[in-house]
């Protein structure tokens, strides 16, 4: 029995080392399942449990800074002609300075994501829609150019192609004659889900001012539900009643 | 001559072909505009992201507000029993398809995709008034183009009045659907208002009064029939009402906004210190647009005259397209109002007065859905007997009898 015990030892050894290679081997592909659990297949419906949006904290946004824009506008070829009336602008930065007591702050303003958007509400062809997760969108096949979003939109959030598009990319097609605004970079969210990361938010961490945080409004445990918790934020135009994606933070009154 | 017979305006004369060429040059000065416009991009027009409608939807909502006035002498003939009126319901009628054309293909060129309308007819997100407008306009069409054929088929005439209230019915929801347009735009302060939607009711009354007073004068005048002083007086009372009316609907839109203090920024741009859209207000849509009209048409030495009643009726028509160029550019060139009490400043125009200057092109297309509208009454006019031979009321007035 005594010879037996170091031949069991070896084969437990045998045994345990087998498994920690496999286990070692699989840890990898593991993590890469994790972040394809979070996103979502090709031919997968968008889901109505998720609710996309962001959490704008103004306090860390600086004037003088426009990552954000920056950003947005590399991510989806956006480059202007040098005709600012005409030229495509799916964020901006605002600068705000109160009219009596002369408080300034800044902010960036875009697409609001609302769950009732005025602008799928008023489009003729349905071209104007919202996904099941909120992400507002245009359908560029079916988009006739009316405009009629544009006037609808209390946030002057879209713009119309005005001129031929040159080295368009491949995530973001564009076209001529058409409405655009932000699509909450839907091209990352559909490739990564909750890690999603959209551009402008990126370039804000980068900039080292973390004034945007991207996240599942539905998710309870999220950054973004978290801190809406215990922080609060407020909607812009609260008073239409949208029930915006986009959430502002420490904004004056 | 037969009393109450139609015919054909004719034969054809150097000043027929004329007017068809001028008309049709027009047309096709508008057409190679839209594709200019189409192949070059919007940024040629004087539209941008922060006035994205300019002056070809001036113009298409005036000539679509007015083909629906335009059909009133039709529908006092049928739906008020006015039989009086019946000789003139057949140009009645067709001028308002005319002016109905006119003003969609302004609407549809303009589009950013116009090769796309066969998107627009067949995708219908049915909350979108835009989208109810599309099927108002084409109904119209229809409506009134089987009214038309009723009035001039014998075997269908007893039928033509019910058609008539049809029309009747519709054009009223029509022109309740444009104005509702801007009166449901919740996002912009100088809309949003349900008033909108009776006010271009009244508005649709007086330009299309207007533009049909124009064209019978005219069409007399072409076709050397002589125009019954009492049809220019009964038309010109009736325009002078309805200009009286749509002053009271836009006094009210105004006064109401005033009453609050959120509005008060809007009202005072619009009324007072926005350029050019007060100067616009009141030189244009009140003084020459509203009141002197009014003095024409009231004083009694001039209301009888022809003349008068044209240069009336041409007052009321720019006046007409003054107020929209008022409501639809003036509504947008106020700034989205994002936060009450604060000085804001963008790249993208934020808290700026919208800029706007049309250009060429824009008034080409403009003139050449108002050429189209031209041409198909014209046309009209010459190939099918729509204009009575006399160019007067009916026998045995029946507005004194039935009152």
């Amino acid at each position: 029995m005594t010879a037996a015990t170091p031949f069991a030892d070896r084969a437990r050894r045998r045994f345990l080392k087998g498994l920690g290679v496999v286990l070692g081997a699989s840890a990898a592909p593991g993590a890469l399942l994790v972040e394809l659990a979070a996103a979502k297949a090709p031919d997968e419906a968008v889901s109505g449990a998720r609710r996309w949006g962001l959490l704008i904290d103004t306090s860390q946004c600086a004037e003088s800074c426009d990552a954000c824009v920056r950003g947005c506008n590399e991510e989806h070829g956006l480059v202007g002609k040098d005709r600012p009336a005409t030229d495509a602008q799916w964020i901006r930065k605002l600068n705000l300075r109160h009219r009596t007591t002369g408080h300034a702050h800044s902010l960036p303003m875009l697409c609001q994501h609302c769950d009732a958007p005025p602008c799928v509400d008023v489009c003729p062809t349905g071209a104007s829609f919202k996904r099941a997760d909120g992400i507002v969108l245009v359908d560029k096949h079916i988009c006739i150019g009316c405009r009629y979003c544009m006037m609808a939109c209390p946030y002057k959030a879209r713009s119309f192609i005005h001129e031929t598009l040159r080295d368009q990319l491949a995530h973001a097609p564009r076209g001529k004659g058409t409405v655009e605004s932000c699509t909450l970079c839907v091209h990352r969210v559909d490739r990564s889900g909750q890690d999603a990361v959209p551009a402008c938010a990126e370039a804000c961490v980068e900039e080292g001012h973390h004034a945007i945080v991207f996240g599942d409004l539905n998710d309870a445990t999220s950054v973004i539900a978290t801190r809406l918790r215990s922080e609060g934020a407020r909607e812009i135009r609260a008073d239409l009643g949208l029930n915006t994606g986009v959430r502002y933070q420490r904004m004056p009154s | 001559m037969r009393p109450g017979a139609f015919s054909v305006i004719g034969p054809r004369s150097a000043g027929f072909r004329i007017l068809v060429v001028a008309l049709g040059g027009v047309l096709l000065a508008g057409l190679w505009a839209a594709h200019t416009m189409e192949s070059e991009g919007h940024h040629i027009t004087g539209m941008n992201n922060q006035i994205v409608w300019g002056i070809p939807h001036v113009f298409a909502v005036f000539l679509i507000v007015a083909a629906s006035g335009a059909l009133n002498v039709a529908s006092l003939n049928s739906v008020f029993g006015r039989v009086a009126y019946q000789p003139l319901a057949r140009l009645s009628a067709i001028l308002a398809i005319a002016l109905l054309l006119g003003g969609l293909t302004i609407l549809v060129l303009d589009l950013g995709r116009p090769d796309r309308l066969i998107v627009a007819m067949t995708y219908y997100n049915f909350r979108s008034i835009f989208a109810w407008n599309i099927i108002l306009y084409t109904g119209f069409v229809v409506i009134a183009g089987i009214y038309v054929w009723f009035m001039m088929e014998r075997r269908f005439q007893r039928y033509s009045k019910p058609v008539g209230f049809a029309a009747f019915a519709w054009r009223l929801t029509l022109t309740s659907g444009t104005g509702s347009i801007f009166g449901f735009l919740i996002a912009r302060e100088a809309y949003d208002a349900a008033v909108m939607a009776p006010l271009f009711v009244a508005m649709s009354f007086a330009f299309g009064t207007a533009a049909f007073l124009i064209t019978l004068l005219a069409v007399a005048r072409a076709s050397a029939r002589p125009l019954d002083p009492d049809i220019l007086a009964r038309q010109a009372r009736l325009m002078s009402i309805f200009v009286v009316v749509v002053l009271y609907f836009v006094a009210a839109f105004h006064l109401t906004n005033l009453y609050a203090a959120e509005h008060g920024g809007v009202v005072r741009f619009l009324l007072v210190d926005g350029d050019p859209y007060a100067l616009l207000f009141w030189a244009g849509q009140v003084t020459l647009g509203s009141l002197v009209p009014l003095v024409l048409l009231w004083t009694p030495r001039l209301s009888r005259s022809p003349a008068a009643c044209f240069v009336a009726a041409c007052l009321i028509v720019l006046g007409g397209l003054t107020q929209l160029y008022v409501i639809i550019i003036g509504g947008q060139a106020y700034p989205l109002m994002l936060f009450p009490g604060y000085e804001v400043s963008s790249t993208f125009f934020d808290g700026e007065t919208g800029r706007y200057s049309a250009t060429l092109n824009e008034y080409l297309l403009a003139a050449g859905g108002i050429a189209l509208a031209a041409l198909i009454v014209t046309l009209t006019v010459r190939v099918l007997p729509i204009v009575p031979e006399r160019l007067r009321l009916a026998a045995g007035d029946s507005v004194t009898a039935r009152t």
